[in-house]
């Protein structure tokens, strides 16, 4: 058995809105393949597994239902690590107001 | 929730939706078989200028700073002959609530809604227009949905979407977010069924009218500042409404000798609708994908008729590389000592091409900066591109390809603009225009003066179009 997850703890959740045959005709091959997913957050409203087919209620008061996909999901994005592409710049321009300046 | 049948169904009502979601009956301003009265479509909004600034100031929108970019300017003067390089300044709108110029944009709309008593809004917007939103609805105390368009099929967020998820998070709104796909529009269209909330579409007259004090208030600052108008504007362009508006406001303000330059990101040879391109775009918006469609179709927006007619007001259209604007990004911060979201610094890039061809007394405008941070930085787009196999490199922009390759400039003489060709741009109007209708359609002479306005040209350029390549004028 998966792990529990208590009502009214914040999750999302994941589902399915078109199939993959079901997209829009103008669409490019690549994305015709695919599915057209949604993934949307709220409170959960009944105690569920991960995975489970779940209802939610969003901060707006709506009831959702979909696969019950993250529980408290992070903000992770992020900068990365600095680039030597970008990091070099300041110095060059600096150096060339700097000759001009002299 | 949507369903291969409920898409169908919402399609089919989608007229409907859009007239309940924004009040507004299209078909009334109907004056010819394409034209219509877009002048009143403003004026019966009953909000004047003054209106809109009192508005907006009552949430701390507008009356950003103008800043001299002085250590720039004295860049640009290096690279041109004595006499050359205007004076360029930056109206720092990253200094709004939510950190961009898209407060204005969605301070109106969210007025308008909680005067006409909707019990929330929503917009389908993968960008800054979504915090906007969300901020001017919290303290409106409206509920908030907005509809982005996300991650891609290996569940990839798109980092300054990421970003704007939180932001919208933050203050209180529900976010749903989507995989790529222009069937976005259609699960906002049923959200706005189920829901009934206001939709604070982008292209709307409210949202125009709300980027107007941006062109009016940076011509004031600089003739405040400078004693007389800028001689040149520079807006970054996607959907339309930021060049619209701005350049509403401009002549607004009496400043009807500046030169308006619409400036994109080239994101050329990649699909907006594509999957596998979406995470190899490193700007979400500000680019080539929307502009150029918007541009020549713009009533291909989520209202019948768009308010953001960008060929009406544009004198030209520029474009600017990926790195070139990387490249602007780190100038702005090293040599001004402001950081900014490099998707705000578009009009920057092309600024330090176009500023050197000016005069030296003349003014130049870049009219928005926005906000950065996580996700919204140049080192999050260019470490995902890294991650998507696009080369990153120090050289020549020109030899750069979108989706394969990110070329940073060596030297700022290397930031050159490509301008695009506007008889072109014009022509593709037209064709679209005229090729929509019935072959038995006969235009009218109101219709050929509308076609004139809309696209920044004369009756005699349109009857030329119409008579010589379609013969559906009478």
């Amino acid at each position: 058995m998966g792990e529990r997850v208590n009502k009214g703890v914040w999750v999302e959740i994941h589902s399915i809105l078109l199939a993959a045959g079901e997209r829009a005709e103008t669409l490019p091959e690549d994305t015709q393949r695919l599915p057209l997913e949604m993934r949307v957050k709220g409170f959960l409203t009944a105690e569920a597994g991960l995975g489970d087919e779940v209802e939610v209620e969003t901060v707006t008061g709506r009831r959702l239902r979909g696969r019950l996909a993250v529980v408290n999901p992070a903000y992770s994005h992020s900068f990365g690590a600095p680039l030597s592409q970008l990091s070099a710049i300041g110095g060059e321009v600096r150096a060339l107001l700097r000759k001009a300046e002299a | 929730m949507m369903t291969a049948s409920a898409y169908q169904e919402v399609t089919a009502q989608r007229e409907e939706i859009m007239r309940t979601s924004v009040g507004i009956d299209y078909e009334r301003y109907r004056t010819g078989v394409v034209a219509f009265d877009y002048e009143r479509l403003f004026s019966d909004t009953g909000y004047d200028i003054d209106q809109v600034r009192r508005i907006q100031s009552r949430t701390a929108v507008g009356n950003t700073p103008l800043v001299e970019l002085e250590n720039i300017t004295a860049l640009i003067r290096l690279l041109r002959p004595p006499g050359k390089g205007a004076r360029v300044f930056l109206k720092d709108e990253a200094a709004n609530p939510s950190g961009s110029f898209k407060d204005r944009r969605a301070s109106l709309s969210i007025h308008e809604a909680a005067k006409r008593g909707y019990p929330g809004v929503a917009a389908a917007t993968s960008g800054n227009y979504g915090a906007a939103v969300a901020s001017q609805a919290a303290k409106a105390g409206l509920k908030c949905i907005l509809v982005q368009e996300a991650f891609d099929s290996c569940g990839v967020a798109q980092p300054e979407i990421a970003e704007k998820t939180r932001a919208c998070e933050a203050y209180g709104a529900e976010v749903v977010r989507l995989s790529v796909g222009p069937e976005l529009f259609t699960v906002f269209l049923d959200t706005l069924r189920e829901t009934g909330y206001f939709n604070a579409s982008l292209y709307t007259p409210y949202s125009i009218l709300g980027v107007e004090t941006l062109g009016y208030e940076l011509a004031r600052q600089v003739r405040e500042r400078c004693g007389c108008f800028p001689d040149c504007v520079i807006a970054t362009h996607a959907g339309g409404g930021n060049v619209t508006g701005t350049a509403r406001g401009l002549h607004k303000a009496g400043a009807d000798d500046c030169e308006v330059v619409a400036a994109s990101v080239d994101l050329s040879g990649l699909h907006m609708a594509s999957d596998h391109d979406f995470n190899r775009k490193s700007f979400t918006t500000g680019h080539t994908g929307f502009s150029i469609p918007f541009t020549t179709v713009p009533d291909r927006a989520d209202v019948p008729r768009n308010a953001a007619r960008s060929l009406r007001y544009m004198d030209r259209f520029v474009t600017v590389t990926q790195g070139e604007v990387f490249y602007a990004t780190q100038l702005l911060a090293e040599l001004e000592g402001m950081e900014r979201g490099p998707a705000g610094n578009i009009s920057l890039a092309a600024a330090i091409a176009i500023a050197g061809s000016m005069e030296r007394e003349q003014i130049l405008v870049v009219q928005e900066t926005e906000y950065t941070g996580a996700g919204k930085h140049s080192l999050a787009q260019l470490n995902l591109a890294l991650e998507m196999g696009i080369e990153v490199l120090r050289g020549d922009p020109r030899d750069s390809c979108p989706g394969r390759s990110i070329v940073i400039p060596e030297h700022p003489s290397q930031i050159r603009v490509v301008d695009m060709n506007m008889d072109y741009l014009r022509e593709r109007y037209l064709s679209h225009t005229l090729d929509s209708l019935p072959t038995t359609v006969v235009l009218t002479d109101t219709d050929i003066e509308f076609l004139a306005a809309d696209i920044g040209s004369s009756r005699r350029y349109v009857e030329e179009k119409v008579y010589g390549n379609h013969g559906k004028s009478g």
